[in-house]
């Protein structure tokens, strides 16, 4: 393979990859920015990868190809509600975040799984009939060298999780909004005093990483999986936190970072035909988004801080 | 109503709100109830059989709570059980099968040491993170139980040359015993059992009655006190981290020597390393409450297997009944309000 196929090959893979990790990590990140740790985000992915083939596979016959768009569209509803869960645990009735996270896990893999059963008999779903397909943006793909690179094999969902991340930024910075959502993760007490309900912009923190995480879920098993099972999403909730991490809870970062861990699935899984990369052994390639956050975390990398009240619930009148 | 009582009812009034919301799930989705509860008693205590491997289940979960379990104890959230459990796994298995010629004295104890030393060092490294470098312990807990995921994995891949699981483990090393399985009815029962119970002894002997365990308890208290007291911290962080990740080796090991004498290749977690945290969170964080804890997880998790044949309902309710009740205990905050508000009607009248 010569260089520039290579190239022609990993950079659309890497984004098909990175796509989930993209809008899941700015979902985690909107929880996270309003004080409620992210921890629910695999969850949510499954949640999300269950109700996008659910619809899928229900509703093809309605609406034929566009089916992807409602599947995404119930998605985005169904991990918003099954986030309320997290919300109403964590905020309400202020549990531990980190247990609530894990339980809430653990909750979303039984609960999916024992629907298909009861749906379907089996523990595994048919595959959909309308996947989430590449497409070629017309003029841009024309472009020398770039068009072929970015624009030729591109997923719509790739370029909605480019918007998403560019628009996270615009909210959480440029917007009274996102300057709530900030303030209530990083001192609760300030911002209550200012009058900002706290545990209203936390509720709406959650339910946004809900809607997101399952849209990134969504998105998964429409373009890579085209299945559901309860092995669908395997740990690409954590590689999406990793994300976050990595990118210094910025949208900006989780976006860099997410792209950067889409490359490194890539690699491990298609590296073997590719000239150099062949000899890394894969798990090096699989391990490196957990073992870069951990350097990242430890300073190595710039150091990374977290939002300070992100996992700490809060209590009204209480220093 | 005291404190005590309350700490008591929380736990149990969180796992009866479980099992009633699997009793509302299972009614909704057109399931009987009644039948899968039959289904689930039937799984767990049916015959001797079924006795057998209960309390096979019963045995990782001692171990994986005791290790959760002792982390909270020292202020530290040990969420990272699950690698520490795999990297025992794989080290009790190696130790197994690759170690020839010694007696079983000396072999049987070798691989459980094995097992504990590659726990420890794993969690060694997210109290080292922690102590040094202010790492959280979650997130590195979490980002390495998917590194010793793919490590075991290629370790395991490794040594078997490109198959799925390493050889069987030795005579001399395993944990199952004849009489055992005969006496139940050629369960899958084994040894371990009795190393898990000396396991509950130990973390209770240590925390309550050495010098050594109350700095540990004092460190998860209050840190500040702790180091006003002259206690040095940060060693104690990484010492707690470290007996943390013994507890979690050894659950690994009880897997590697008991239930499946290899070690195989795992296309996602276990699951064992994270109901430990719902054992450790039922049990109080107490060495006796967590034998209660996972012998009512194991049972839970092993009698599921019998609710598809007997009653044709899918055995992930018992997930969702364990994942509610870790819900309902995490939010204990609310159920004490609710009980203290309880208890003082009563006292009013």
């Amino acid at each position: 393979m010569s260089f520039l196929e290579v190239l022609y090959f990993i950079v659309p893979s890497a984004l098909l990859y990175a796509t989930p990790l993209i809008f899941t990590g700015i979902g985690a990140l909107f929880s996270e920015r309003a004080g409620v740790i992210g921890l629910g985000v695999e969850g949510l992915m499954v949640v999300g990868a269950f109700t996008g083939i659910y619809v899928n596979l229900e509703f093809y016959d309605q609406f034929g190809k566009a089916v992807i768009w409602v599947a995404l569209l119930a998605a985005l509803v169904a991990g918003a509600i099954f986030s309320l869960i997290i919300a109403i645990a964590a905020v309400t009735f202020r549990a531990d975040q980190t247990v609530t996270g894990v339980a809430s896990n653990l909750l979303a893999a039984a609960i999916t799984v024992f629907l298909v059963k009861l749906i379907y008999d089996k523990g595994q779903t048919d595959m959909i009939q309308a996947p989430i397909r590449r497409f070629e943006v017309p003029y841009l793909s024309d472009i020398p060298f770039f068009g072929k690179l970015l624009f030729h094999d591109v997923y719509a969902t790739t370029i909605i999780a480019l918007i998403v991340a560019i628009g996270a930024w615009y909210i959480l910075f440029k917007t009274p909004f996102g300057l709530r959502i900030r303030a209530v993760g990083e001192h609760p007490m300030a911002a209550d005093t200012m009058g900002i309900n706290v545990a209203k912009m936390r509720y709406i923190g959650v339910m946004i990483s809900g809607a997101l995480a399952a849209v990134g879920g969504a998105s998964l098993a429409m373009t890579v999986s085209g299945d559901f099972s309860a092995s669908t999403i395997a740990g690409q909730g954590f590689i999406a936190i990793a994300a976050m991490i990595f990118g210094k809870w910025h949208p900006l970062g989780t976006l860099g970072a997410a792209l950067f861990f889409g490359l490194a699935q890539t690699l491990s899984i298609a590296g073997g035909n590719i000239p150099f990369i062949q000899d890394i052994p894969p798990v090096i390639l699989q391990i490196l988004p957990y073992i870069l956050t951990i350097l990242a975390l430890a300073g190595f990398i710039g150091k990374a801080v977290a939002p300070k009240a992100s996992g700490i619930p809060y209590i009204k009148g209480k220093r | 109503m005291s404190n005590r009582t309350i700490n008591i009812l929380v736990p149990v009034i969180s796992v009866i709100l479980g099992l009633l919301v699997g009793g509302i799930v299972m009614i909704v989705s057109g399931y009987n109830a009644i039948d899968g509860y039959i289904a689930l008693w039937n799984g767990i205590f049916g015959d001797a059989y079924s006795i057998g491997n209960t309390i096979r289940q019963i045995t990782p979960y001692i171990l994986s709570g005791l290790a959760v379990a002792f982390a909270f104890r020292t202020g530290l959230f040990n969420i990272g059980v699950e690698g520490q459990l795999l990297m025992g796994w794989v080290a009790a298995a190696y130790v197994g099968y690759a170690i020839e010629g010694l007696p079983r004295i000396i072999h049987l104890p070798l691989a459980l040491l094995a097992a504990a030393a590659a726990g420890a060092f794993w969690a060694f490294i997210v109290g080292y993170l922690k102590a040094k470098l202010h790492v959280h312990e979650v997130i590195a807990s979490i980002m390495l139980n998917y590194t010793a995921l793919y490590v075991t994995n290629a370790v395991i891949r490794s040594l078997s040359d490109g198959g799925f699981k390493t050889p069987t483990v030795l005579e001399s090393a395993t944990l199952r015993n004849q009489w055992l399985r005969e006496f139940t009815d050629n369960s899958s029962m084994h040894l371990g059992i009795i190393v898990a119970i000396l396991m509950v002894f130990i973390m209770w002997f240590l925390l309550e009655k050495t010098t050594r365990g109350y700095e540990l308890k004092a460190v998860g208290f209050n840190k500040n006190a702790a180091e006003y007291a002259g206690m040095n911290v940060k060693k104690n962080i990484i010492l707690a981290m470290t007996i943390s990740g013994v507890f979690a080796g050894l659950a690994g090991a009880m897997e590697a020597l008991g239930t499946y004498q290899n070690a195989s290749i795992k296309a996602a977690q276990s699951g064992i390393g994270f109901d430990g945290i719902a054992v450790a969170l039922l049990g109080a964080n107490n060495p006796i409450g967590v034998f209660f804890g996972a012998s009512l997880f194991g049972s839970l998790k092993y009698g599921a297997l019998n609710m598809p044949n007997a009653a044709g309902i899918p055995e992930e309710i018992v997930s969702i009944i364990i994942a509610v009740i870790i819900i309902f205990v995490a939010s204990g905050y609310i159920l004490r309000v609710g009980l203290e508000k309880f208890g003082k009607k009563k006292e009013g009248k």
